[in-house]
């Protein structure tokens, strides 16, 4: 059996708890006098005329669109990056060709403006 | 290998050690921070609490525990609260897989590198929901800012980090460094490929932790202080404890995977890791200090038009290399 | 007075306006015509337009309440308009009555008009018809009548709670500019009301911007400003002429001595008060050291915005050394107070050269340990070239003055273009830059930092000796023995500068110098006795900001910081 992975077990309960120790100790040394001005959003010193909570640019999602691209691209290049030894040049070609497919959206999507980011 | 015999108890006082390792480290790095910057800016930097401020990290966690916590009417107060608990989780469970020297790993599972990349990507998440929970628009901007960068930064980073587990043929970090025995070290060899895929692993670890010239998350000057500008004492410590845990574990990162981890010239040992390690956060401190920050266009142009082309390009030479050695 | 001493020829314009012109009188030391309300806008055209005149700047807008002056028409509307490169200077005046007070607004023929008359009409109530977005600017929106009206007492006061929103100006400027909106064709999503200031990082002091986001980019900037304000000219007309000198200090914090100056050149050019060459060196040399202190602070600030501090360590560690020296001299590190009317509070101290001396030694190796980190830093450049630019007809138009105007590309100092206190004699150079851009701004600030070294040096060197005020009754109390209790004119001065202090004659003067931020102007009223009757101020930067929207509208967010920072803007002389 592998035991490699049980003191992640370990760290990930430990983990939790070291924050949450944090903000119970703050909760009961730190001094409690809320006010109206206090718990009022900072934006810069004036009452926030309108609400934070609202809709962003569209140029936003084209970003996340693209790593969702690259990303799943990144995850098939992983399991080929140990095994590629036993596949051979075939299985880098198999790869380059993808690679290669892959480029061609990016230098589509460069040309196309999609990487313009503001 | 196990301690005590039993793999249980093992992994409990492993994970124990990693943690109290990790907060001490998280400690002494903002001391270490703000010593060298002070020095480099012609200033003592701490020098009241114990010897050249040594208490100071004690001292101001103190301080922090003592401050008010405070929620804004309009936040999403669990949300708010829950965020920075999950900023913290995922560094300090990074850690855990961090060989510091041989036998000196809380843990080196086969995917080792996976699960380190992995939980580093994971930190976006908690601070996507920091700034909109604070329903403050620098917070949100921040939070925007910060979301776009780490996936961008994403990819570029693991095609970096492809190099050495296509050179070493494992996720294992401690096989990758085993693999760059004898000097090979990958920053040096493959001459071409190893070393720009060190460059591009540090200036993409820098953007992941949001330091200069990739700060601009939080750039004080314009977003006064990104998505922590709701946050306050210990809940503001929390998210910059684990900023200073990243860019630790990115500096160990770099070390293991490029400059052969733990052995050097001499005896082998966690001296040798330590001082590599040391080197990379001092030069990431360094940089911060001296540079200015990007604006956040330019940030994201350089990702995708000339760091994601180079990791491919990176990809594929080591590739070719392997083949052909 | 002599009406024909400027030798400037109006027969054109009063062939154009016929006898809407009433008087050609002196505003010293330019001239000045009077006019009717009827004829104002064609004359204000006029010397804009005519190429004899050319007057393209409007370098200040005011009004004076005549109140206690004359019976009839109560208000004086005062324009200094002005030609840069010939240095020409006209003023225009009209009298309008107090029931009726209103003139046509100028915002069309120059853009510094629409803050100018804000300004005017929350000071006095004077309305401007036609103009765009008139409202109060420096007193808070729930404030109550106008303050600098004779009869309004200084004591008065409101308590005014409310910040404003601004979204009613976001809204007129929305319609003003409806295409800034449109700028791509895809949907924007929604845009982000964000305020930036007043208490904000980068808001150098206490400035506020509300600000119109389309992602990271800013359609429209609402700027607010006035929350420093504190009613310097009002406390000036209830203060004896010396007494003012300490209220200047507050006004370019970062450079008090050379608020000090000017404010006192215009008072002796009032007096008629020339002041010895030794006097004139010592405030060369302290001026200097401001404008050094001044661009060191305001370059170091910059970058702060654009992410380096280490730099502003070495730029500040260099004021620090400065301010050393200036204390020796003064007392004082930041509000110095070190002038007096006719000279100087006291003479300086005597190891002043060597220190200086040793300063000025060291003000290279802070400056290029600086340039060295910035200067041809890829990032630096990229955030820096092309980045809020500006042509150099609006900035004209916006009354920009100093660094920033030279940086448009036009070679002008008050220094060498028309020299006081011997700034003829001192060798230096006059930086310019290329596109006004924000690189040419901290371009230029650092390269005058040397110049002014430059001039220091010059000025030690040629240290003239003899009295350090004037030999003037205003200039000092007279010596007790030998003249106070030995004569009856030694008496009777001692009596009459302590009792009555300093009572300049009736008449007004429009005083400029170079300050770091560019010409600094005092317009000072004098009704003979011993207080200013008027004094205003024209602070640089309030102009400068105030071309700030026109600037940033269309740039990202975090360059409308960069930017904010290149334009040096000083609360307290922008909100006085």
């Amino acid at each position: 059996m592998d035991w490699s992975y049980t003191p992640l077990l370990f760290v990930l309960p430990l983990a939790l708890m070291i924050p949450i120790v944090m903000l119970v100790l703050t909760n009961v040394l730190g001094p409690k006098n809320p006010s109206a001005a206090k718990s009022v959003p900072y934006e810069s010193g004036i009452a926030p005329p309108t609400s934070a909570e609202q809709r962003f640019p569209v140029r936003f999602y084209l970003v996340a669109v693209s790593f969702l691209l690259f990303d799943v691209e990144a995850v098939f290049l992983f399991p080929w990056a140990v095994r590629f030894k036993e596949l051979g040049w075939f299985g880098f070609g198999v790869m380059s060709i993808f690679l290669a497919i892959l480029v061609l959206g990016l230098v589509y999507e460069w040309r196309k403006g999609g990487l313009e980011w503001d | 290998m196990t301690l005590f015999g039993n793999p249980w108890l093992h992994g409990f006082i492993m994970g124990v050690i990693v943690l109290s390792g990790a907060m001490g480290v998280a400690a002494y790095a903002v001391w270490f921070e703000r010593k060298f910057a002070a020095r480099m800016q012609n200033r003592p930097g701490p020098t009241e609490v114990g010897y050249a401020g040594l208490l100071q990290p004690i001292a101001d966690l103190l301080k922090l525990m003592q401050k008010e916590h405070l929620v804004p009417f309009s936040a999403d107060r669990p949300l708010f609260n829950l965020a920075p608990v999950l900023v913290v989780i995922a560094p300090l469970a990074t850690l855990a897989v961090i060989p510091f020297g041989p036998g000196w790993v809380g843990s080196d599972p086969s995917i080792g590198l996976l699960f380190a990349l992995a939980l580093s990507s994971l930190m976006v998440i908690p601070i996507w929901m920091a700034g909109w929970a604070s329903n403050n628009k620098y917070a949100l901007l921040g939070a925007m800012r910060a979301a776009a960068q780490a996936i961008s930064y994403e990819i570029p980073l693991l095609l970096a980090a492809l190099v050495p587990i296509i050179l070493s043929g494992s996720f294992r970090i401690g096989d990758i460094v085993a693999a760059q025995e004898g000097g090979q070290w990958f920053a040096l060899w493959p001459p071409g490929p190893g070393f720009l895929a060190f460059v591009l692993f540090f200036l993409t670890s820098l953007a992941e932790s949001n330091r200069i010239p990739f700060d601009i998350p939080e750039a004080e000057s314009e977003l006064v202080a990104g998505v922590t500008t709701e946050y306050s004492g210990m809940i503001f410590g929390l998210i910059y404890l684990a900023e200073y845990l990243h860019t630790f574990i990115a500096s160990a990162l770099a070390a293991l995977l490029f400059l052969g981890g733990w052995q050097g010239p001499g005896p082998d040992g966690i001296h040798w890791m330590m001082l590599k390690t040391v080197l990379i956060f001092a030069t990431i401190f360094w940089i911060r200090w001296s540079w200015l920050r990007y604006r956040a266009d330019q940030l994201m142009s350089i990702c995708w038009k000339i760091f994601l082309p180079l990791g491919l390009v990176l990809v594929m030479a080591s590739a070719i290399w392997v083949h052909l050695r | 007075m002599v009406t024909t001493s400027t030798g400037i020829d109006f027969s054109k314009l009063r062939q154009r306006i016929g006898d809407g012109l009433l008087e050609e009188t002196v505003l010293l030391p330019m001239p000045c015509v009077r006019v009717k309300r009827a004829a104002l806008a064609e004359t204000l055209q006029f010397l804009r337009d005519d190429p004899e005149f050319r007057l393209h700047q409007l370098s200040e807008l005011t009004v004076v309440d005549m109140l206690y002056l004359r019976e009839d028409d109560r208000f004086d509307v005062v324009y200094l308009l002005r030609n840069i490169p010939n240095e020409l200077r006209v003023a225009v005046k009209c009298a309008i009555p107090e029931e009726d007070a209103w003139v046509p607004t100028a915002v069309g023929l120059w853009a510094a008009a629409d803050w100018g008359e804000r300004e005017a009409f929350d000071q006095y109530g004077v309305r401007f018809e036609g103009h765009p977005n008139l409202k109060r600017i420096l007193n808070h929106h729930e404030f109550v009548g106008h303050p600098l009206r004779k009869d309004y007492d200084i004591y008065r006061g409101h308590w005014c709670s409310e910040a404003e929103t601004l979204l009613d100006e976001l809204e007129l400027r929305r319609r003003r500019f409806p295409e800034r909106r449109n700028r791509t064709d895809e949907d924007p999503g929604e845009t982000m009301i964000l305020n930036i200031g007043p208490s904000h990082p980068a808001s150098h002091g206490t400035l506020r911007n509300l600000v119109e986001l389309d992602g990271e980019r800013i359609l429209y900037s609402i700027p607010e400003i006035g929350y420093l304000h504190r009613g310097f000219e009002k406390s000036a007309e209830t203060h004896e002429y010396n007494q003012v000198v300490p209220y200047t200090d507050r006004l370019n914090y970062l450079s008090a001595i050379s608020n000090n100056v000017g404010y006192i050149k215009a008072v002796e050019e009032l007096c008629g008060i020339e002041v010895p060459p030794r006097c004139q060196a010592i405030r060369v040399i302290l001026c200097e050291l401001s404008r050094i202190m001044d661009h060191l602070v305001c370059n170091g600030a910059n970058i702060v915005d654009l992410g380096a501090l280490t730099n502003f360590w070495y730029l500040f560690n260099l004021r620090e050394k400065i301010y050393n020296v200036i204390e020796g001299v003064t007392g004082a590190r930041l509000t110095n107070s070190y002038t007096r009317v006719g000279g100087l509070w006291n003479d300086i101290n005597d190891d002043f050269v060597e220190q200086t001396r040793a300063v000025l030694a060291e003000i290279p190796q802070h400056v290029d340990d600086t340039l060295k980190l910035v200067a041809r830093n890829r990032i630096f450049l990229d955030r820096t070239v092309g980045v809020g630019k500006i042509s150099l007809d609006d900035a004209i138009s916006y009354g920009w003055v100093g660094p920033c105007l030279r940086g448009c590309g036009l070679d002008h100092d008050l220094r060498k273009s028309d020299p006081y206190y011997g700034y003829e004699q001192y060798d230096f150079e006059v930086p310019v830059g290329h596109q006004g851009d924000s690189y040419d701004r901290i371009m230029i600030r650092f390269e005058e930092i040397k110049q002014s070294a430059r001039i220091v040096e010059q000025a030690l060197d040629n240290l003239p000796d003899g009295p350090f005020r004037a030999d003037h009754p205003m200039a000092y109390l007279p010596d007790k023995q030998s003249k106070t209790y030995a004569n009856i004119e030694g008496l009777v001065n001692h009596f009459k500068i302590v009792m009555h202090g300093i009572t300049p004659p009736q008449g007004e003067v429009y005083s400029w110098t170079e300050a770091p931020n560019g010409e600094l102007g005092f317009y000072i009223v004098s009704d003979g006795g011993m207080k200013p009757y008027k004094c205003k101020v024209r602070p640089p930067c309030f102009y400068i900001y105030s071309a700030f929207p026109h600037i940033v509208e269309g740039e990202m967010i975090a360059d409308a910081v960069a930017i904010l920072g290149s334009l040096n803007i000083v609360a307290g002389e922008l909100d006085r």
